[in-house]
């Protein structure tokens, strides 16, 4: 199968070079491909990073936005004042926005989808973005001002999140089917299980977009991927499941390669809480006992930065701690020897679909196995690994990628599945929650870095990489993933 | 006659019935929560069980059982948990393409194996027959998918005569869609072909030792006739199994092809669907297909007494 790939793919390369199509100009329609399809498009109801990757920043808009280097900018919110004690925060909204159904966009839209998504009744897979917040104002149509429960470090930062989006009263029942925004593109059709099409809004409040139709088409299968690049299909992947096939689509000329970054802390989660993980030895053993760069190869084809504690390289705050447990087995045997440890145990590996889980698995089972931990590995289906590993906490060790940004507080959460608990890590979380000064808060992360690595309470292996690839004469896509986003209201084609 | 078709809807509906509950109670039993999978891993406690409540999955099984079944029997699907559309909606749609595409593929099998079953079995043991049989065994043998990235790599990436693979949708007109639709039926139609073949062939090449092929011979019948007259028509019983099969086989066991081509077909919805805990597309869908299946049979069945004069009045 590898073998006729490459083959083929070598052929064809060969013989499309020949088969050029004629130089074009200037076009305005986009086809990416995506392997996930969204379930819907309500961006503030779900989970799944797919919903995001069509809507955030074409469709909807939030009070704050990121940009392409991954900072906060003014989005709906022209402006703000923040109050000294860093509780109130007043909104002053843009004018003469409008929905795409043609509705007024004004504060008591804001006012609306907050209180929608703190609500008893909320579905917002990320609803404590929102926890601090006790009350929202409308002061005038366009000022609109929230009030929490303390200072949150993070809170303009948060807004631009795609799940703090902005939805109108008339529409948010909808979304899920004809998501209503105020961005730069609308909502055109959805082909079930083929593809979404937007369309550029010519009614947008600020700079309209260039391309005048944009089209996700959901490529499930790795193989197929390939063909629809080369065959001028689809013209852009995000994140392409290339596998095999990078290196020579990295050597036509036609196509751009972009390694970047994503927020996807990959881990091999420990139960800490129970025996024997719960020794700090034994945990320490097993991040001696991980070759990062081979499990990198294995698990990613050599693409991800290595990391030492759950934060992403691309943020700032970044503690290079990947030094601490150097790869070194005898030091693991030793200290397995010390935890009481000489022969060794038994344990299993839980691994869901991912084929960063699965062929990371066999390469981590194979080193743990070298120190004398007799894994066992169990292939698990994602469902399976939701409900007993992640609810149930029923597991040794599993291996997974944490993808929201900024989740180092997940280690702080008092019944999350690592069964990690550090009162010192948990107060420099608390101080972190509600300080804003932007130095003391890096520092406040480089501790947290530190306590989890000292801690050594998972085996920290690998950011996950975002690999781009697009044709070489498409510009304004975005190299990293600090949110999963395609904002594609910068993207033009080149003449 | 009659007696004999009430006879085989009774068992298809007893059939329904019990897959039903079947169906139903293993999806109950397979761990996982659709809205703790639709919220992912940071949502909150009370957010998921907001979701749970808007889904209905606060009540107890049995309820949401005979909600299930009583809704089945007004053709009333349900609403799907992952897409909060009516199940039957996208049901519709997606038949649209696995339809057609079963359609088309087994139109292209019949009409490659039968003659080729035939041909090798008029010169058995012969180079040609030979020749026949070693190149359906390697049809057999190549396992689908490859060969459909075979020919999306010669015909869209080379060639660039038809689309790497999707579905532009019915709406754009009939050829776009049957264009869509013919690489995915050979890569399909060809391998079951190689198949069917073999099963002509075997069936034919039994008939034609039987004395009454003979007799036809000796009354001066030319071989060609003696084989599409006497033969074929003899030894078409095994052959319509075996095609039943495979129809049923074409309508939702075609998952890897969907994928290659990605087609928006029954066979990915239903594996998206089991991934996702979506379980009332799941047990819907499965009851369709069940459905479906008990169809193709009592067709092939009935066809058989078409076939076979004898077996009219014998049941």
């Amino acid at each position: 199968m590898n073998a006729f790939r490459k083959f083929t793919v070598a052929t064809a390369f060969g013989a499309v070079a020949t088969f050029a199509l004629p130089a074009h100009a200037a076009r305005t329609d986009l086809t990416l491909g995506m392997v996930l399809e969204p379930p819907h498009l309500d961006a503030t109801a779900g989970a799944p990073a797919a919903i995001r990757e069509v809507t955030y920043a074409n469709i909807y808009q939030g009070l704050t936005r990121l940009d392409i280097d991954g900072k906060m900018q003014p989005a709906l919110a022209e402006s703000w004042t923040i109050s000294d004690d860093g509780k109130v925060y007043t909104f002053k909204l843009h004018s003469g926005v409008k929905f795409h159904d043609g509705t007024d966009f004004d504060a008591n839209d804001v006012k609306f989808t907050l209180d929608r998504d703190r609500g008893a009744d909320s579905t917002n897979s990320q609803k404590q973005l929102f926890a601090h917040i006790t009350d929202v104002e409308v002061v005038d149509p366009l000022t609109v001002r929230i009030t929490l429960d303390q200072p949150v470090g993070n809170f303009l930062n948060d807004m631009a999140r795609g799940e703090a989006v902005i939805v109108a009263p008339e529409s948010a029942d909808t979304n899920k089917e004809t998501p209503i925004g105020t961005g730069p593109f609308k909502f055109d059709h959805w082909a079930k299980g083929s593809e979404i099409t937007l369309v550029r809004n010519p009614d947008y409040w600020g700079t309209p977009a260039q391309l005048d139709k944009a089209v996700f088409r959901i490529i499930p299968d790795a193989a197929a991927a390939v063909p629809a690049l080369l065959s001028g299909d689809v013209q852009a992947f995000a994140n392409m499941p290339a596998g095999d096939a990078l290196p020579q689509i990295e050597a036509d000329p036609r196509f751009k390669v972009v390694i970047g970054a994503t927020e996807g802390e990959t881990i091999l989660a420990i139960n800490n809480g129970k025996p024997p993980f719960d020794n700090l030895k034994v945990r320490q053993a097993i991040s001696y006992a991980l070759n990062r760069k081979d499990i990198i190869d294995g698990a990613s084809s050599g693409l991800g930065v290595p990391i030492g504690s759950h934060f992403s390289p691309a943020d700032p705050g970044y503690v290079d701690l990947t030094g601490m447990y150097p790869f070194d087995p005898e030091k693991a045997k030793e200290l397995l020897k010390e935890a009481g440890y000489p022969d060794g145990f038994k344990a299993t590996l839980k691994l869901p679909p991912p084929p960063y889980a699965r062929q990371g698995g066999e390469i981590i089972a194979a080193e743990l196995r070298n120190i004398g931990i007799d894994v066992e590995i169990i292939p698990v289906e994602w469902a399976d690994w939701v409900a007993n590993v992640f609810k149930q906490k029923d597991y040794d060790m599993t291996i997974i990628s944490h993808v929201e940004p900024n989740d180092i507080g997940i280690y702080a959460r008092d019944d999350y599945y690592f069964d990690y608990h550090n009162p010192k890590f948990n107060a420099v979380m608390a101080e972190l929650d509600k300080t804003t000064d932007q130095a003391k808060r890096l520092e406040l992360l480089g501790q947290a870095q530190r306590i989890l690595a000292d801690d050594a309470v998972n085996g920290f292996l690998f950011e996950l990489p975002k690999v781009g690839v697009w044709d070489a004469k498409l510009q304004g896509m975005w190299p990293n993933w600090p949110i999963f986003a395609n904002d594609l209201s910068e993207v033009y084609w080149e003449d | 006659m009659t007696r004999y078709v009430l006879r085989r809807l009774a068992i298809g509906i007893l059939t329904l019935v019990f897959a039903s509950a079947v169906v139903f109670f293993v999806m109950e039993i397979l761990p996982g929560d659709p809205a703790r999978l639709m919220l992912g891993l940071n949502a909150t406690e009370d957010a998921i069980s907001a979701l749970r409540q808007q889904m209905g999955l606060d009540q107890p099984v049995f309820v949401r059982y005979l909600a299930w079944i009583g809704g089945l029997l007004v053709g009333d699907f349900g609403r799907s948990y992952t897409y909060s559309v009516p199940v039957l909606e996208l049901v519709t749609e997606r038949a649209a393409v696995s339809l057609p595409l079963a359609f088309l593929s087994l139109i292209l099998l019949t009409v490659i194996a039968i003659p080729v079953g035939l041909f090798a079995a008029a010169r058995r043991g012969r180079a040609a027959d030979a020749i026949v049989m070693g190149l359906s065994q390697m049809g057999v043998a190549i396992p689908n998918f490859w060969f459909a990235l075979l020919l999306v790599y010669f015909f869209a990436v080379w060639l660039r005569w038809v689309p790497s693979g999707g579905f532009p949708g019915w709406q754009s007109g009939l050829w776009p869609g049957v264009k869509a639709l013919i690489m995915p039926a050979v890569a399909l139609a060809l391998p079951q072909a190689a198949i069917l073949a073999r099963v002509t062939r075997g069936a034919l090449i039994d008939v034609l030792g039987e004395d009454y092929i003979r007799t036809a011979r000796a009354k001066g019948l030319p071989r060609n006739q003696v084989l599409w007259r006497h033969a074929l028509r003899n030894a078409l019983i095994p052959v319509l199994t075996i095609l039943g099969l495979q129809f049923a086989f074409l309508i939702a066991g075609t998952i890897i092809i969907e994928n290659v081509f990605y087609l928006p077909g029954l066979g990915r919805l239903i594996f998206q669907a089991i991934t996702q805990r979506d379980l009332i597309v799941v047990e819907s869908v499965v009851m369709l297909l069940v459905a479906s299946v008990i169809l193709v049979n009592l067709v092939v069945d009935l066809s058989y007494a078409i076939v076979d004069p004898r077996l009219r009045g014998a049941r």
